[in-house]
Protein backbone atom coordinates (compact mmCIF):
# COMPACT_ATOMS: atom_id res chain seq x y z
CA UNK A 1 0.00 0.00 0.00
CA UNK A 2 2.90 2.22 1.06
CA UNK A 3 6.21 2.27 0.05
CA UNK A 4 9.15 4.69 0.50
CA UNK A 5 12.60 4.09 -1.61
CA UNK A 6 15.34 5.90 0.20
CA UNK A 7 13.85 8.97 1.21
CA UNK A 8 15.76 11.95 2.31
CA UNK A 9 14.36 14.77 3.89
CA UNK A 10 16.26 18.30 4.12
CA UNK A 11 15.33 21.73 5.89
CA UNK A 12 18.16 23.74 4.63
CA UNK A 13 21.35 22.31 5.85
CA UNK A 14 19.39 20.29 8.46
CA UNK A 15 18.81 16.51 7.27
CA UNK A 16 15.72 15.28 9.02
CA UNK A 17 14.83 11.66 7.18
CA UNK A 18 18.37 9.95 6.16
CA UNK A 19 17.63 6.85 3.86
CA UNK A 20 13.99 6.00 5.16
CA UNK A 21 12.65 2.62 3.02
CA UNK A 22 9.37 1.65 4.30
CA UNK A 23 6.92 -0.93 2.89
CA UNK A 24 3.67 -0.95 4.90
CA UNK A 25 0.87 -3.52 3.40
CA UNK A 26 -2.81 -2.51 3.69
CA UNK A 27 -4.33 -3.47 6.27
CA UNK A 28 -1.59 -3.18 8.50
CA UNK A 29 -1.13 -0.59 11.57
CA UNK A 30 2.50 0.79 12.29
CA UNK A 31 3.01 2.63 15.31
CA UNK A 32 6.10 5.37 15.04
CA UNK A 33 8.06 6.06 17.89
CA UNK A 34 11.27 8.13 18.90
CA UNK A 35 12.55 10.98 20.48
CA UNK A 36 11.61 14.59 19.65
CA UNK A 37 13.04 16.13 16.66
CA UNK A 38 13.79 12.40 15.31
CA UNK A 39 11.88 12.96 12.22
CA UNK A 40 8.57 11.28 12.94
CA UNK A 41 6.30 13.69 11.69
CA UNK A 42 8.36 14.80 9.06
CA UNK A 43 8.04 10.76 7.58
CA UNK A 44 4.44 10.68 7.70
CA UNK A 45 4.06 13.81 6.04
CA UNK A 46 5.97 12.59 3.42
CA UNK A 47 3.26 10.16 2.88
CA UNK A 48 0.85 12.75 2.01
CA UNK A 49 2.17 14.92 0.19
CA UNK A 50 2.52 17.97 3.10
CA UNK A 51 6.58 17.49 2.58
CA UNK A 52 7.94 16.21 -0.21
CA UNK A 53 11.30 14.47 -0.14
CA UNK A 54 14.13 16.08 -0.81
CA UNK A 55 15.33 12.71 -2.56
CA UNK A 56 14.21 8.87 -3.19
CA UNK A 57 10.62 7.89 -3.39
CA UNK A 58 6.81 7.63 -2.15
CA UNK A 59 4.51 5.02 -3.95
CA UNK A 60 0.94 5.01 -2.66
CA UNK A 61 -0.61 1.94 -4.47
CA UNK A 62 2.03 1.18 -6.70
CA UNK A 63 1.71 4.97 -7.95
CA UNK A 64 5.05 7.75 -7.54
CA UNK A 65 3.75 10.40 -5.14
CA UNK A 66 4.79 14.15 -6.87
CA UNK A 67 4.72 17.44 -6.99
CA UNK A 68 2.25 17.01 -10.11
CA UNK A 69 -0.02 14.45 -8.93
CA UNK A 70 0.12 15.33 -5.37
CA UNK A 71 -3.57 16.57 -4.73
CA UNK A 72 -5.36 14.09 -6.53
CA UNK A 73 -3.36 11.07 -4.72
CA UNK A 74 -3.66 12.47 -1.32
CA UNK A 75 -7.42 13.56 -2.63
CA UNK A 76 -7.53 9.56 -3.56
CA UNK A 77 -5.84 7.72 -0.49
CA UNK A 78 -4.81 9.69 2.41
CA UNK A 79 -6.43 11.29 5.49
CA UNK A 80 -4.93 12.72 8.31
CA UNK A 81 -5.26 13.43 12.00
CA UNK A 82 -3.19 16.07 13.44
CA UNK A 83 -1.69 16.95 16.74
CA UNK A 84 -3.33 20.40 17.33
CA UNK A 85 -6.50 18.82 15.39
CA UNK A 86 -6.56 21.54 12.85
CA UNK A 87 -10.71 21.59 12.50
CA UNK A 88 -12.47 24.28 10.32
CA UNK A 89 -13.13 26.62 13.35
CA UNK A 90 -16.07 28.57 11.01
CA UNK A 91 -17.95 25.45 10.39
CA UNK A 92 -19.79 23.01 12.62
CA UNK A 93 -18.47 19.43 13.67
CA UNK A 94 -20.94 18.36 11.13
CA UNK A 95 -19.82 20.78 8.28
CA UNK A 96 -16.18 19.98 8.92
CA UNK A 97 -17.07 15.96 7.98
CA UNK A 98 -18.98 16.41 5.32
CA UNK A 99 -17.21 19.22 3.46
CA UNK A 100 -14.91 16.74 2.03
CA UNK A 101 -17.25 14.13 0.91
CA UNK A 102 -19.24 16.91 -0.98
CA UNK A 103 -16.78 19.09 -2.48
CA UNK A 104 -14.37 16.71 -3.67
CA UNK A 105 -15.97 13.24 -3.74
CA UNK A 106 -18.70 14.38 -5.35
CA UNK A 107 -21.67 12.71 -2.88
CA UNK A 108 -24.81 14.67 -2.28
CA UNK A 109 -25.24 16.32 0.63
CA UNK A 110 -27.88 13.55 2.06
CA UNK A 111 -25.27 11.01 1.61
CA UNK A 112 -22.33 12.93 2.82
CA UNK A 113 -24.55 13.36 6.14
CA UNK A 114 -25.48 10.22 6.35
CA UNK A 115 -21.96 8.85 6.47
CA UNK A 116 -21.22 11.88 9.29
CA UNK A 117 -24.54 10.52 11.08
CA UNK A 118 -22.18 6.84 11.22
CA UNK A 119 -19.02 8.20 12.07
CA UNK A 120 -20.42 10.98 14.56
CA UNK A 121 -21.58 7.12 16.22
CA UNK A 122 -17.86 5.73 15.97
CA UNK A 123 -16.37 8.85 17.83
CA UNK A 124 -19.54 8.58 20.41
CA UNK A 125 -20.06 12.54 19.35
CA UNK A 126 -23.67 11.98 17.99
CA UNK A 127 -24.85 14.80 20.26
CA UNK A 128 -22.63 17.44 18.78
CA UNK A 129 -23.07 17.14 15.05
CA UNK A 130 -24.21 21.50 15.22
CA UNK A 131 -21.35 22.63 17.62
CA UNK A 132 -18.70 24.29 16.61
CA UNK A 133 -14.94 23.54 17.21
CA UNK A 134 -14.15 26.33 20.05
CA UNK A 135 -17.09 24.83 22.39
CA UNK A 136 -15.65 21.65 22.53
CA UNK A 137 -13.13 20.29 24.89
CA UNK A 138 -9.21 18.94 23.10
CA UNK A 139 -10.69 15.66 23.41
CA UNK A 140 -14.03 16.18 21.65
CA UNK A 141 -12.20 18.16 19.15
CA UNK A 142 -10.08 15.07 18.31
CA UNK A 143 -12.23 12.90 18.27
CA UNK A 144 -14.49 15.06 15.45
CA UNK A 145 -10.98 15.39 13.53
CA UNK A 146 -11.02 11.45 13.02
CA UNK A 147 -14.51 11.33 12.61
CA UNK A 148 -13.40 13.52 9.81
CA UNK A 149 -10.56 11.80 8.62
CA UNK A 150 -12.74 8.69 8.57
CA UNK A 151 -16.00 9.93 6.66
CA UNK A 152 -13.54 10.32 3.36
CA UNK A 153 -13.39 6.35 3.24
CA UNK A 154 -9.81 6.63 2.28
CA UNK A 155 -7.16 3.35 2.83
CA UNK A 156 -4.83 5.20 4.79
CA UNK A 157 -5.24 7.25 7.83
CA UNK A 158 -2.68 8.86 9.10
CA UNK A 159 -2.32 10.14 12.84
CA UNK A 160 0.51 12.99 13.66
CA UNK A 161 0.97 12.65 17.47
CA UNK A 162 -3.20 12.79 17.96
CA UNK A 163 -2.99 12.74 21.80
CA UNK A 164 0.17 14.77 23.06
CA UNK A 165 -2.25 18.45 22.68
CA UNK A 166 -5.01 16.64 25.00
CA UNK A 167 -4.98 17.14 29.05
CA UNK A 168 -4.21 13.73 30.31
CA UNK A 169 -7.82 12.60 31.71
CA UNK A 170 -9.07 13.40 27.70
CA UNK A 171 -6.19 10.75 26.10
CA UNK A 172 -8.21 8.26 26.80
CA UNK A 173 -11.28 9.22 25.04
CA UNK A 174 -9.59 9.44 21.78
CA UNK A 175 -7.59 5.92 22.46
CA UNK A 176 -10.19 4.23 22.79
CA UNK A 177 -11.51 5.66 19.14
CA UNK A 178 -8.41 4.42 17.43
CA UNK A 179 -8.29 0.95 19.28
CA UNK A 180 -11.59 0.58 18.05
CA UNK A 181 -10.55 1.24 14.47
CA UNK A 182 -7.56 -0.52 14.41
CA UNK A 183 -9.78 -3.40 13.91
CA UNK A 184 -11.00 -2.21 10.87
CA UNK A 185 -9.12 -3.21 7.40
CA UNK A 186 -7.52 0.47 7.11
CA UNK A 187 -4.22 1.03 6.85
CA UNK A 188 -3.50 3.16 10.31
CA UNK A 189 0.45 5.19 11.17
CA UNK A 190 0.75 6.29 14.62
CA UNK A 191 3.20 8.60 15.47
CA UNK A 192 2.88 8.39 19.06
CA UNK A 193 4.16 8.93 22.62
CA UNK A 194 1.95 5.90 24.00
CA UNK A 195 3.63 2.44 24.40
CA UNK A 196 0.81 1.12 25.53
CA UNK A 197 -1.13 1.98 22.67
CA UNK A 198 1.45 1.20 20.03
CA UNK A 199 1.97 -2.47 22.21
CA UNK A 200 -1.75 -3.20 21.80
CA UNK A 201 -2.52 -2.08 18.41
CA UNK A 202 0.46 -1.91 16.34
CA UNK A 203 1.50 -5.01 13.76
CA UNK A 204 4.83 -3.19 13.93
CA UNK A 205 7.03 -0.64 15.83
CA UNK A 206 8.98 1.43 14.02
CA UNK A 207 11.92 3.18 15.81
CA UNK A 208 13.44 6.33 14.29
CA UNK A 209 16.42 8.17 15.90
CA UNK A 210 17.54 11.23 14.49
CA UNK A 211 16.36 11.10 11.46
CA UNK A 212 17.35 7.09 10.65
CA UNK A 213 15.02 4.22 10.94
CA UNK A 214 16.47 2.18 13.64
CA UNK A 215 14.66 -0.59 14.23
CA UNK A 216 11.35 -2.48 13.21
CA UNK A 217 9.54 -5.24 15.05
CA UNK A 218 6.20 -6.19 16.16
CA UNK A 219 5.52 -4.80 19.70
CA UNK A 220 6.36 -7.99 21.58
CA UNK A 221 9.82 -8.50 20.17
CA UNK A 222 10.11 -4.28 19.84
CA UNK A 223 9.51 -3.89 24.04
CA UNK A 224 10.86 -7.18 25.25
CA UNK A 225 13.86 -7.96 23.39
CA UNK A 226 14.96 -4.74 21.13
CA UNK A 227 18.44 -4.81 19.37
CA UNK A 228 19.27 -2.10 18.91
CA UNK A 229 21.25 -0.39 21.45
CA UNK A 230 19.80 3.59 21.35
CA UNK A 231 16.44 1.63 21.22
CA UNK A 232 17.22 -0.19 24.66
CA UNK A 233 18.32 3.61 25.69
CA UNK A 234 15.37 5.09 24.41
CA UNK A 235 12.91 2.41 25.97
CA UNK A 236 14.65 2.48 29.36
CA UNK A 237 13.75 6.33 29.33
CA UNK A 238 10.25 6.16 29.09
CA UNK A 239 8.72 2.95 30.80
CA UNK A 240 9.60 2.78 33.99
CA UNK B 1 -23.18 91.67 5.42
CA UNK B 2 -23.26 90.27 8.71
CA UNK B 3 -20.14 87.46 9.93
CA UNK B 4 -19.51 84.16 7.56
CA UNK B 5 -21.71 82.54 9.37
CA UNK B 6 -25.20 85.09 9.36
CA UNK B 7 -28.05 84.33 8.61
CA UNK B 8 -28.67 85.57 5.00
CA UNK B 9 -25.34 83.27 4.00
CA UNK B 10 -27.38 80.47 5.29
CA UNK B 11 -30.81 81.15 3.63
CA UNK B 12 -28.73 81.33 0.45
CA UNK B 13 -27.34 77.79 0.73
CA UNK B 14 -30.76 76.30 1.49
CA UNK B 15 -32.17 77.85 -1.53
CA UNK B 16 -29.50 75.99 -3.62
CA UNK B 17 -29.25 72.57 -1.84
CA UNK B 18 -30.19 70.95 -4.63
CA UNK B 19 -26.38 71.72 -6.15
CA UNK B 20 -24.80 70.43 -2.69
CA UNK B 21 -27.11 67.02 -3.49
CA UNK B 22 -26.07 66.68 -7.17
CA UNK B 23 -22.34 66.84 -5.59
CA UNK B 24 -23.06 64.40 -2.76
CA UNK B 25 -24.72 61.86 -5.21
CA UNK B 26 -21.85 62.06 -7.54
CA UNK B 27 -19.48 61.68 -4.20
CA UNK B 28 -21.39 58.33 -3.24
CA UNK B 29 -21.61 57.19 -7.16
CA UNK B 30 -17.21 57.72 -7.20
CA UNK B 31 -17.08 56.10 -3.68
CA UNK B 32 -19.31 52.92 -4.29
CA UNK B 33 -17.37 52.02 -7.63
CA UNK B 34 -13.52 52.99 -6.29
CA UNK B 35 -14.39 50.91 -3.51
CA UNK B 36 -15.75 48.11 -5.54
CA UNK B 37 -12.29 48.41 -7.73
CA UNK B 38 -10.28 49.18 -4.61
CA UNK B 39 -11.91 45.33 -3.51
CA UNK B 40 -11.34 43.44 -6.82
CA UNK B 41 -7.90 44.80 -7.05
CA UNK B 42 -6.98 44.65 -3.07
CA UNK B 43 -7.86 40.78 -3.36
CA UNK B 44 -6.29 39.79 -6.07
CA UNK B 45 -2.81 41.54 -4.96
CA UNK B 46 -3.67 40.68 -1.45
CA UNK B 47 -3.65 36.70 -2.85
CA UNK B 48 -0.62 37.48 -5.09
CA UNK B 49 1.50 38.15 -2.00
CA UNK B 50 0.65 35.21 -0.36
CA UNK B 51 1.00 32.77 -3.15
CA UNK B 52 4.22 30.82 -3.41
CA UNK B 53 5.49 32.32 -6.91
CA UNK B 54 7.89 34.86 -6.05
CA UNK B 55 7.18 36.93 -9.14
CA UNK B 56 3.52 37.32 -8.12
CA UNK B 57 4.81 38.45 -4.98
CA UNK B 58 7.01 40.59 -6.37
CA UNK B 59 4.17 42.27 -8.75
CA UNK B 60 1.72 42.70 -5.42
CA UNK B 61 4.68 44.53 -3.47
CA UNK B 62 5.89 46.60 -6.37
CA UNK B 63 1.95 48.06 -6.74
CA UNK B 64 1.52 48.61 -3.07
CA UNK B 65 4.77 50.41 -2.19
CA UNK B 66 4.33 52.57 -4.92
CA UNK B 67 1.11 53.75 -4.05
CA UNK B 68 1.34 53.60 -0.34
CA UNK B 69 3.70 55.92 -0.44
CA UNK B 70 2.82 58.41 -3.28
CA UNK B 71 0.82 61.43 -2.46
CA UNK B 72 -3.01 60.85 -4.32
CA UNK B 73 -3.07 64.12 -5.29
CA UNK B 74 -0.05 63.91 -7.43
CA UNK B 75 -1.67 60.70 -8.58
CA UNK B 76 -4.85 61.87 -9.46
CA UNK B 77 -2.67 65.36 -11.15
CA UNK B 78 -0.35 63.47 -13.07
CA UNK B 79 -3.75 61.23 -14.84
CA UNK B 80 -5.84 64.94 -15.34
CA UNK B 81 -2.83 66.87 -16.00
CA UNK B 82 0.34 64.69 -17.70
CA UNK B 83 -1.59 61.53 -19.17
CA UNK B 84 -3.27 63.88 -22.08
CA UNK B 85 0.21 64.59 -23.69
CA UNK B 86 0.14 61.11 -24.46
CA UNK B 87 -2.94 61.28 -25.77
CA UNK B 88 -5.01 59.54 -22.91
CA UNK B 89 -8.15 61.66 -21.44
CA UNK B 90 -10.33 60.59 -19.52
CA UNK B 91 -13.45 62.36 -18.02
CA UNK B 92 -12.99 63.53 -14.28
CA UNK B 93 -15.70 61.45 -13.10
CA UNK B 94 -13.47 58.51 -14.74
CA UNK B 95 -10.68 59.25 -13.01
CA UNK B 96 -11.89 60.02 -9.33
CA UNK B 97 -12.91 56.55 -9.67
CA UNK B 98 -9.40 54.68 -10.92
CA UNK B 99 -7.38 57.06 -8.35
CA UNK B 100 -9.27 56.79 -5.29
CA UNK B 101 -9.78 52.66 -6.40
CA UNK B 102 -6.38 51.87 -7.31
CA UNK B 103 -4.82 53.89 -4.05
CA UNK B 104 -7.14 52.59 -1.79
CA UNK B 105 -6.68 48.96 -3.66
CA UNK B 106 -3.29 49.46 -2.18
CA UNK B 107 -4.24 49.56 1.32
CA UNK B 108 -7.10 46.57 0.59
CA UNK B 109 -4.37 44.24 -0.28
CA UNK B 110 -2.00 44.74 2.58
CA UNK B 111 -5.39 44.16 4.86
CA UNK B 112 -6.04 40.66 2.84
CA UNK B 113 -2.63 39.70 3.16
CA UNK B 114 -2.29 40.36 6.67
CA UNK B 115 -5.91 38.15 7.07
CA UNK B 116 -4.80 35.66 4.80
CA UNK B 117 -1.41 35.30 7.01
CA UNK B 118 -2.96 35.33 10.14
CA UNK B 119 -5.17 32.18 9.68
CA UNK B 120 -3.02 28.83 11.28
CA UNK B 121 -0.83 26.56 9.45
CA UNK B 122 -2.68 23.90 10.50
CA UNK B 123 -5.64 24.98 8.40
CA UNK B 124 -3.68 24.87 5.33
CA UNK B 125 -2.64 21.67 6.17
CA UNK B 126 -5.54 20.25 7.24
CA UNK B 127 -7.30 21.03 3.79
CA UNK B 128 -4.48 19.72 2.02
CA UNK B 129 -4.13 16.38 3.73
CA UNK B 130 -7.54 16.50 2.43
CA UNK B 131 -6.98 16.93 -1.09
CA UNK B 132 -8.44 20.41 -1.81
CA UNK B 133 -6.10 22.26 -4.46
CA UNK B 134 -4.72 25.27 -3.27
CA UNK B 135 -8.03 27.21 -5.25
CA UNK B 136 -10.50 24.88 -2.85
CA UNK B 137 -8.47 25.51 0.10
CA UNK B 138 -8.77 29.41 -0.19
CA UNK B 139 -12.52 29.24 -1.28
CA UNK B 140 -13.38 26.72 1.32
CA UNK B 141 -11.33 27.29 3.99
CA UNK B 142 -9.23 30.05 4.51
CA UNK B 143 -11.03 33.32 2.85
CA UNK B 144 -14.16 32.95 4.86
CA UNK B 145 -11.93 32.84 7.94
CA UNK B 146 -10.54 35.56 6.29
CA UNK B 147 -13.48 37.77 5.38
CA UNK B 148 -14.41 38.30 9.62
CA UNK B 149 -10.79 39.43 10.43
CA UNK B 150 -10.52 41.45 7.37
CA UNK B 151 -13.92 43.23 8.17
CA UNK B 152 -13.02 46.22 10.41
CA UNK B 153 -9.95 47.06 8.52
CA UNK B 154 -11.57 47.16 5.45
CA UNK B 155 -14.50 49.89 7.15
CA UNK B 156 -11.72 51.98 8.02
CA UNK B 157 -10.63 51.60 4.35
CA UNK B 158 -14.25 52.28 3.18
CA UNK B 159 -14.23 55.76 5.07
CA UNK B 160 -10.67 57.06 4.51
CA UNK B 161 -11.88 56.15 0.35
CA UNK B 162 -15.21 58.25 0.93
CA UNK B 163 -13.32 61.31 2.64
CA UNK B 164 -10.88 61.02 -0.10
CA UNK B 165 -13.21 61.17 -3.15
CA UNK B 166 -12.85 65.07 -2.08
CA UNK B 167 -9.36 65.76 -3.72
CA UNK B 168 -12.16 64.92 -7.06
CA UNK B 169 -12.78 68.97 -6.36
CA UNK B 170 -9.42 69.91 -7.24
CA UNK B 171 -9.30 68.68 -11.07
CA UNK B 172 -13.07 69.86 -11.12
CA UNK B 173 -14.40 66.35 -10.25
CA UNK B 174 -18.70 68.01 -10.13
CA UNK B 175 -18.36 66.05 -6.29
CA UNK B 176 -19.53 67.20 -2.97
CA UNK B 177 -16.16 69.04 -1.84
CA UNK B 178 -16.18 70.90 -5.39
CA UNK B 179 -20.26 71.44 -5.35
CA UNK B 180 -19.65 73.14 -1.98
CA UNK B 181 -16.20 75.30 -2.97
CA UNK B 182 -17.38 76.52 -6.36
CA UNK B 183 -20.64 77.68 -5.01
CA UNK B 184 -19.09 79.63 -1.96
CA UNK B 185 -16.61 80.83 -4.13
CA UNK B 186 -19.11 82.03 -7.06
CA UNK B 187 -20.36 85.09 -5.83
CA UNK B 188 -22.26 84.32 -2.85
CA UNK B 189 -18.88 83.97 -0.71
CA UNK B 190 -20.84 82.45 1.97
CA UNK B 191 -17.48 79.64 2.56
CA UNK B 192 -18.44 79.37 6.23
CA UNK B 193 -22.12 77.66 5.75
CA UNK B 194 -20.81 75.82 2.69
CA UNK B 195 -18.04 73.92 4.34
CA UNK B 196 -20.11 73.50 7.63
CA UNK B 197 -23.05 71.97 5.71
CA UNK B 198 -19.93 69.92 3.33
CA UNK B 199 -18.77 68.53 6.25
CA UNK B 200 -21.66 67.14 8.12
CA UNK B 201 -22.82 65.40 4.55
CA UNK B 202 -19.17 63.76 4.95
CA UNK B 203 -19.97 62.62 8.50
CA UNK B 204 -23.29 61.43 7.81
CA UNK B 205 -21.75 59.04 5.51
CA UNK B 206 -18.28 57.97 7.21
CA UNK B 207 -19.87 57.70 11.19
CA UNK B 208 -22.48 55.07 10.80
CA UNK B 209 -19.15 53.05 9.09
CA UNK B 210 -17.34 53.86 11.74
CA UNK B 211 -19.82 52.90 14.16
CA UNK B 212 -20.52 49.66 12.29
CA UNK B 213 -16.71 48.75 12.34
CA UNK B 214 -16.59 49.43 15.89
CA UNK B 215 -20.07 47.12 16.86
CA UNK B 216 -17.82 44.38 14.54
CA UNK B 217 -14.91 44.33 16.72
CA UNK B 218 -16.90 43.99 20.12
CA UNK B 219 -18.53 40.75 18.10
CA UNK B 220 -15.78 39.35 17.46
CA UNK B 221 -14.28 39.98 20.82
CA UNK B 222 -17.20 38.97 22.88
CA UNK B 223 -17.88 35.63 20.51
CA UNK B 224 -14.36 34.74 21.16
CA UNK B 225 -14.07 35.13 24.68
CA UNK B 226 -17.36 33.66 25.07
CA UNK B 227 -16.19 30.22 22.71
CA UNK B 228 -13.14 30.20 25.26
CA UNK B 229 -15.22 29.97 27.98
CA UNK B 230 -17.09 27.64 26.87
CA UNK B 231 -14.73 25.31 25.43
CA UNK B 232 -12.95 25.71 29.29
CA UNK B 233 -16.18 24.75 31.02
CA UNK B 234 -16.41 21.65 28.23
CA UNK B 235 -12.90 20.35 29.10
Amino acid sequence: MIRLNGVFKQFGNLEVLKDISLHVREGEKITIIGPSGSGKSTLIRCINALEMPTSGEVFLNGEPLLASNRTGMVRMYCAMVFQQFNLYPHMTAMQNITLAPVKLQKKSKTEAEELAWHYLDVVGLRDKANAYPSTLSGGQQQRIAIARALATRQKILLFDEPTSALDPEMVQEVLDVMIRLSKESITMIVVTHEMGFARQVADRVIFLDNGVLVEEAPPQDFFANPKNERTRAFLSKILH
Amino acid sequence: MGGPFSLRRWARLFADYTLFLEGLGVTLLVAVLALFLALVLGVIFGLFSTSSFKSLRAVSRVYVEFFQNTPLVIQIFFVYNALPYIGIRMHEFLIGVLCVGVYHGAYVAEVVRAGITSIPKGQWEAARSQGFSYVQAMQYIILPQTVTIVLPPLGNQAVNLIKNTSVLALIAGGDLMYRADSWASNGTLSYGPAYVVTGALYFLLCFPLVKWVRAHELRIKDRDTRQHAAARAGA
